[in-house]
């Protein structure tokens, strides 16, 4: 039997987003910007990716935010503070390369502003100017807006539809900063497949150094399956290991979503049936709270 | 001896045949292939032994089990007595009677194969644990007492786990680290359910916990936790690293990046790790391989487990594609057999030299490459050599490369001063296992590259005593 791991909070922060405070405690130490986390939520579930958004190393605890989107996601965002989950391991993947660059801008979108808040803090905090975009299809969907203000010097909101800051998206914040008198010096974009891509067009005539985050779909992420191979400079690297980041403007995005995409049927299928009959894996869950509750010597590694 | 037969009758009795699933059931099913011999065979194939003097199966094992005085046990009736017999030398019989190449080891150097069949000494390996196993008893000499030494295990593959074994019996309080959720290394991830039932493996799990083997699943040594922390904070006085060659070889030609293209270790690990055969009961997908044509690249054990995996997700052609012949494939003979019988389909002095795609990336074909053996090469086998001109499409569905592993590198990384040869794989003294870091010792197939479960087993053994060694000279 091995360790499971608690939630101490977990706190919607937007429309399917949830935010939540893992009690990890080896994690916590060791954790640094742009590495992740791989969950297993019960003892039927698929080993998915998440980024560690953050974490206190005093309370032993990492935080996670994660976007509900297919079957695990879902299930995670329905769990509560008091449960727990039975397999979290890492911190997993290269951390962030901090430098001093000068000015930096931090583009986020969708969930991959939850992915960048930790790596635009570190940056933040090694000198640089940080400018944060933050995109999204409406204003319900903006996150972190407060945590990214605290970051940033300059903070730019864009939503699709126009309900809160600029209507549009956030490349064109990103070329009038580009084109301004300013010069940029780095540029940290994650978030969807085409938001990425795009920015790594807007900054490529530039020349801007940018760094992109990529979500391959993994099992181990140790390196040992290669299902999380990516295309970058025509060569195969595995996201897991010498990632997450790669440069833009190297990077196979078509690639990448062409993968990304070869489940979809089978996740179709397992998010409907979670729909309609959650009580099965809810009684996976249980069990597994119930286990941690019988043998509590198993929750608390130091 | 109690066998009262005379050496020239002896030798006039067939070898028994393991009594299988039929060919047509099992290539749908994930349950065993082999049944298991019948308490009758077992005794009539135990007699079969000639009882050697000098007993040349013991040179054959790579951790000299002793075959001759087992197989009497056998004879006599003694299923517990002979299954302490193989304990001594070997404490995974269950895993190892099954899936040892038993033609180049043990039963490849038994006498009676000079001029008939060698003895089954697998079949009888695996009929002692399985009796074993079936009594709920297992025969364990007594512990030593605490040293209060401790001893951290990287890796729950069968070397990490005969090294914790071990040293747990010689009193020291091991724990094992494992970056997965489930131990067992290759043995749970890696060998598919028909071959090696994971029940096996679990009780096998369930015994060391029993001992007092601590084991820590999820946590990746290099990344949660480094060698130089195990041996400072976490308090440990030496470190054994048996993380494997889990590190998947590609061919490295174009198109290597389709959906539809698979490494051994992703397919295998999708299915038997993640029980992606269960979706969606379990959660974890696997490409559907219903009617569909799968190829598999290779012709070791790896190659024959992945296309018999496919074949059993319904694949409608399961092939195996291999740039030598039949007679030079690295599997096992038995896995070779069971796959024809199966219905694989053998596409062998053939090479790919590019995987093509749709417009969505999605894998259509395979362009080959006919071979001819030419010269035999270092290795002693003839070496395939291309034929000009014999370029060919193989449409696909879904391609799994099992070429073979490399050196993870994840320790070696973390580690500056454990010291690696130029593949990447840790150097280690070839008597004491001992790496270049004091209190550091390394195994299995994170030293030599991917071998077999019994080498690496015979290391874990060996690194086990020269970690008790080190560890008294310490006090
Ligand atoms: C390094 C990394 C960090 C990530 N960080 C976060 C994060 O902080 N918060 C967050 O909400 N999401 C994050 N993701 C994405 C997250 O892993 C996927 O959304 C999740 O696996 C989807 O699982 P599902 O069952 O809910 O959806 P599914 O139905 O399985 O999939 C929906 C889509 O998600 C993608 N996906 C599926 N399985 C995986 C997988 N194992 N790995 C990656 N992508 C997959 C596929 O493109 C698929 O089309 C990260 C991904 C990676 C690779
Ligand atoms: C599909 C397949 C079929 C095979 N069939 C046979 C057969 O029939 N007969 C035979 O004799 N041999 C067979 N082999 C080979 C045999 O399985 C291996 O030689 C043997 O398992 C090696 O044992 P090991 O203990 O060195 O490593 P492994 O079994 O590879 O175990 C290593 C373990 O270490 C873990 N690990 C790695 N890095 C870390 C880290 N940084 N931190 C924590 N844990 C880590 C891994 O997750 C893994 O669980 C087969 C191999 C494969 C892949
Ligand atoms: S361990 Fe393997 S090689 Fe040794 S006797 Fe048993 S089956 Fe034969
Ligand atoms: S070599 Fe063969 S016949 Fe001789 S003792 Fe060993 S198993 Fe028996
Ligand atoms: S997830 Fe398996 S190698 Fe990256």
């Amino acid at each position: 039997m091995s360790e499971m791991f608690e939630i101490v909070a977990a706190t919607p922060v937007a429309e399917n987003l949830t935010r939540f405070e893992i009690r990890a405690p080896r994690i916590a130490r060791k954790q640094q910007p742009g590495q992740f986390v791989i969950v297993r939520v019960h003892d039927h579930g698929e080993r998915i990716p998440l980024t560690i958004a953050g974490s206190n190393p005093e309370a032993g605890t990492i935080t996670l935010v994660v976007q509900g989107i297919g079957k695990t996601t879902r299930l995670m965002n329905s769990l509560e503070a008091g449960q727990f989950l039975l397999d979290v391991v890492g911190p997993l993947g290269q951390p962030s390369e901090i430098r001093q660059y000068g000015t930096v801008v931090v583009v986020g979108g969708g969930v991959g502003t939850a992915i960048a808040w930790p790596t635009a803090r570190a940056l933040r905090d090694a000198g640089n100017h940080v400018i944060t975009i933050l995109g999204a299809r409406s204003k319900s969907l903006v996150i972190l807006e407060d945590e990214l203000r605290a970051a940033s010097s300059d903070l730019f909101v864009t939503t699709d539809d126009g309900s809160y800051g600029r209507q549009g998206l956030v490349t064109d914040v990103l070329k009038d900063l580009l084109a301004g008198d300013k010069p940029v010096d780095f540029v940290l974009a994650i978030g969807p497949i085409p938001m990425m891509r795009g920015v790594a067009e807007v900054t490529r005539p530039y020349g801007v150094p940018t760094t992109v985050s990529l979500n391959s779909i993994m099992v181990d992420g140790t390196g040992m399956c290669g299902g999380c191979r990516v295309l970058v400079g025509g060569e195969a690297r595995f996201a897991c290991v010498d990632g997450p980041e790669f440069d833009a403007h190297t990077v196979d995005f078509a690639v990448l979503a062409q993968r990304n995409a070869m489940y979809r049927a089978a996740e179709r299928d397992a998010l409907d049936r979670f729909t309609q009959h959650p009580e099965q894996d809810r009684q996976r869950v249980e069990h597994t709270c119930q286990l941690a509750r019988r043998h509590p010597e198993l929750t608390e590694s130091s | 001896m109690t066998n009262p037969l005379k050496p020239k009758d002896r030798v006039k009795i067939p070898r028994q045949e393991m009594p299988t699933q039929p060919a047509e059931q099992r290539r749908s099913d994930f349950d065993e292939v082999n049944l298991g011999l019948t308490t009758v065979q077992a005794h009539s194939e135990a007699s079969r032994c000639l009882e050697c003097s000098h007993p040349e199966c013991v040179h054959g094992c790579p951790v000299g089990v002793k075959v001759r005085e087992f197989v009497e046990l056998v004879h006599q009736g003694d299923f517990l007595a002979a299954a302490a017999k193989i304990r001594e030398d070997n404490v995974l019989p269950a895993v190892t009677g099954r899936v040892c190449p038993q033609e180049d080891q043990c039963e490849g150097h038994c006498i009676l194969g000079k001029r008939f069949e060698p003895l089954g000494i697998g079949y009888l390996e695996r009929f002692v644990a399985d009796y074993e196993r079936s009594q709920g008893t297992l025969a364990l000499p007594p512990k030593a007492p605490p040293t209060g030494k401790r001893v951290a295990i990287i890796g729950s593959g069968p070397a990490g786990l005969s090294a914790a074994g071990d040293l747990v019996m010689r009193g020291h309080e091991v724990t094992v680290f494992e970056a997965l959720h489930e131990p067992g290394g290759v043995l749970i991830y890696g060998i598919p359910e028909f071959r090696l039932p994971k029940a096996i493996v679990r009780q096998e799990i369930d015994n060391l916990r029993q001992l007092g083997i601590c084991f820590e699943t999820n946590v990746v040594i290099g990344k949660t936790i480094t060698i130089d922390e195990l041996l400072g904070e976490e308090g440990y006085h030496a470190v054994f690293v048996a993380t494997g060659a889990g590190l998947p070889k590609f061919l490295g030609v174009a198109g290597e990046h389709l959906a539809g293209v698979y490494s051994a270790n992703e397919f295998l690990t999708r299915v038997n790790l993640m029980r992606a055969s269960d979706f969606p009961d379990y959660d974890e997908p696997v490409y559907d391989c219903r009617d569909r044509t799968v190829a598999v690249v290779g012709g070791g054990n790896t190659a024959m487990d992945a296309v018999r995996t496919a074949l059993r997700l319904g694949a409608r052609r399961a092939l195996l594609v291999y740039r030598r012949t039949q007679e030079e494939m690295p599997a096992r003979k038995e896995e070779v057999e069971h796959a024809l019988q199966e219905g694989v389909e053998f596409v062998t002095l053939t090479t790919p030299l590019e995987f093509l795609g749709d417009e969505q990336g999605r894998l259509t074909a395979a362009r080959c490459q006919r071979m001819e053996l030419g010269e035999p090469d270092e290795s002693g086998r003839r070496s395939p050599v291309a034929i000009a001109g014999s370029e060919f499409e193989l449409p696909l569905d879904l391609v799994i490369i099992a070429l073979g592993t490399g050196a993870n590198p994840l320790v070696q990384s973390t580690t500056p001063d454990l010291e690696t040869d130029r593949r990447g794989y840790i150097r280690a003294n070839d008597d004491t296992l001992q790496t270049s870091k004091p209190g550091v010792f390394a195994g299995g197939d994170i030293v030599t590259g991917s071998a077999t479960v019994i080498l690496a087993m015979g290391a874990g053994r060996k690194a086990a005593a020269a970690i008790h060694e080190y560890l008294a000279a310490q006090a």
